[in-house]
Parts: structure tokens; sequence; C-alpha cells
């Protein structure tokens, strides 16, 4: 349901401009009176009840050749229809758009809780002067992490996914319609924070960016190998909390570079400050290939 | 829960391309395409209701994932994403296991 007008939204992804005052925007209209319509494909038929009484006998003549033979009941369509091949036309779409405004964006894919959003905030508050950001926030309900960029001054959009567990491309082709970044920055797209789902979807981005906390344990890399596999660059973040926790930096890594021998890892604190400059070069490098 | 997204693509890619009341729906899910068969099959249960699909019986057919070691050149089996070579390196081609596939379906005539 729509936290704002009350309607239900199906179920939908609803975006919201949190610089517009929180406006939000549905795919479906409102008619009068609240209606939704909805298409029938050719084969979505409604039952319908009627009375057929036969009130004679009637007899029906049919001859038999010798030889009987039946047509089969079904007959087979080889359709060999990759499954998420809708998703990625529509993300190879998003990324020509990307480059054709020379735009660099960038998935960003945790746990709930590793850091994302912090890092969103302290990058806009160190680099904005120097770059034009902009964010799409991913979550499924609240537009709190979008309030939280919007306090930096940043431009930001909030997808509203609802039930999902991950932004797809066609979230956010319209959530980019809604941000309109412009030409020549950078879009960070904090997705939901799930290190299994958000793997599979393409979403035309540049790079996978992936975060991951010291409180989370080393083995994660193991436990979700899809995520680090995807991943082209590792966070390593929180590390101010080593002294408070059992984990092993360097198995971690390890461990990511055994699920992904090119994935590069980048250790940091982010409420420290800590080893953020190389975090940031690594971005710089980035908007110089876009 | 991706499979219930990705369930709803199989729907709708093969409401798209077939008319007619389908029967059977056939699948390829490698084993390490991240998908779990069985939750598949939940959610196609739910994801056909009302359509031309509902009822219809579902096969999956599991590919085992086979990779290609880079280092040594050896092809063999891999029995999850976690990558590694009995050479000991993991710098791997993955040849099969990650497919997600509609292979056909059967409708009715």
């Amino acid at each position: 349901m729509c936290s704002t007008c009350g309607c239900s939204g199906d179920g939908e992804p609803v975006v919201t401009d949190l610089s517009d005052g929180g406006k939000h925007s549905h795919d479906h209209e409102h008619g009068p009176g609240h209606s939704h319509g909805h298409d029938h494909g050719p084969g979505h038929s409604h039952d319908h009840d009627h009375d057929h009484d036969h009130d004679h006998d009637h007899d029906h003549d049919h001859d038999h050749a010798t030889t009987v033979t039946h047509q089969p009941s079904t007959r087979l369509v080889d359709l060999e229809v990759e499954v998420l091949a809708k998703n990625d036309l529509l993300a190879a779409r998003n990324r020509g758009w990307f480059e054709g405004r020379g735009i660099l964006a960038l998935n960003l894919m945790s746990s709930p809780g590793a850091g994302k959003t912090s890092l969103l905030e302290r990058t806009i508050r160190d680099l904005s002067s120097e770059l034009s950001l902009s964010v799409i926030e991913g979550d499924q309900e609240t537009v709190l992490d979008a309030e939280r960029i919007r306090a930096t001054g940043c431009r930001v959009v909030q997808i509203n996914t609802g039930s999902g567990c991950h932004l797809d491309a066609d979230m956010l082709a319209r959530g980019l319609r809604t941000l309109d970044p412009p030409a020549q920055s950078v879009v960070f797209i904090e997705n939901v924070g799930n290190l299994v789902c958000p793997a599979l979807f393409d979403l035309g981005e540049a790079s996978k960016v992936v975060i991951m906390s010291v409180t989370e344990g080393d083995d994660k890399p193991l436990k979700y190998p899809h995520m680090f596999r995807a991943a082209d660059v590792l966070l390593l973040n929180k590390l101010d909390l080593l002294p408070y926790v059992n984990f092993d930096v360097e198995r971690c890594i390890g461990y990511a570079k055994q699920i992904n021998p090119d994935i590069e890892v980048l250790t940091m604190s982010v409420t420290r400050g800590d080893d953020l400059e190389r975090w940031y070069d690594w971005l710089r490098r980035q908007v110089t290939a876009a | 829960m991706h499979e219930l997204s990705i369930t709803e693509s199989l729907v709708s890619a093969i409401l798209e391309r077939v008319d007619g009341r389908v029967q059977t729906v056939t699948l390829v899910i490698g084993r390490l395409s991240g998908l779990v068969p069985e939750s598949v099959r939940f959610c196609f249960d739910i994801c056909t209701q009302g359509t031309r699909l509902e009822g219809a019986a579902l096969d999956i057919i599991e590919l085992p994932g086979r990779a290609r070691c880079l280092a040594c050149d050896q092809e063999f089996e891999l029995p999850d994403a976690i990558p590694l070579c009995a050479c000991g390196s993991a710098n791997l081609e993955i040849i099969s296991g990650q497919e997600l596939r509609i292979k056909h379906v059967e409708v009715a005539v």
C-alpha cells in the first residue's frame, strides 16, 4: 500500500523525489472513482455460467477408418529464452543511456547495516565540490535513507520496492526519469540491503561495489559467493571496530579473492574517515574512464 | 526471494510468446545460477494463477556446474559457486551451470 495516499500500489515500486517535497509517482493512473484498469491477454478468460439443457434426444453418427489416428493433444513450442533476458535488455538500455551522457553509474550493494548510506554521506561531503553527484536510494519501505542524503544537499530519489528484495533495471529506469542526472556526473545507486538477490540483476551500472563491515564475520565472501563474484570492488568498512570483534582482515580478503581473483579490495572506516582517500582515488579513476 | 520476480518474468515471457493453454513448462536451471529450484516451484504456482499457465506442470532440468582452470587447463565439475581447482588455482572460467532458461513449453491444441 502506498504510504502517502493509501492507495493499493499492487506491490508496484514507488519512486519519491526528495527534492520535490516528497512528491511521489506511481506508474498507474487514478481514474474517477479510483479504478485501476487491467488488460486481458488473449488467453485470459472469465468464467460465464450458461444453462445448456438438452431436452431432446439426438444421435451423432461418426465413422472410424480402419486405422484410427489421434492428433496429439499438445504441441511442443521450443523457446530457449533466457529468463533474465528482459531485465538484461533494459539494463543494456540504461547502460547506453549512461554512456551517452558520460554518466558513471555505480551499484552499491551490501547486507543491511554495512554502511552504504554513511559511505555516501561522507563521500558527498568530501567530493561534492569536485564531482557532480546524485543518488538513487532503494529500500523496501520508508524514505529515511533519502532524507539522510538530502540533508547533505545532494540530489536524491527514493525507490521503494514494497515486497521486492532488490532493484531491477526497470525500477532504475523509472528512478532515473525522476532523478534526471546531469551529463558528466556520478550516479550512486544504493541497492536494497541484501547480499543475495541484487547480485543477479544487472541494472546497467558501470561497476558493482560491494560493501561489508567487520561486524559481519570474515567468512561472508564464502557464504554469499554470487555477490562477491559479481562485484568489481569490495569496500571493507568499520575497521575502527576491529578491537571489539573477532574478524581476520587478511582471511576475509583471501576468501574474497578465492571467489573472485579480480576483485579490488579497499579497507576503510567511514565514521573515522580512515583510508577514504583510496576510495576517492578509485572513484576518480572510474570517472576518468567513463 | 529473487525467485518470485524471476518466476514472474518467466511466466510473462511465456505468455508473450505462445498462444493457448500451456500444459507443461520445461526450465533449465544451472546449479551455479543462484536460483533454488524448489523456490521456483513454489513461486510458479502463485505466479501462474489466473493465467493460461495455471495448473501447468513444471519440469526443471538441473545442470551441474563445470569449469576450466585457466592455470592448468583442466576441465572439471564445480559443485558450488566457490571456484577452486585441484591445482590450487581459483582463476577459473565457468563453462556451464549458470543457465536460467525456458527450454520449451507444451501447449494444448
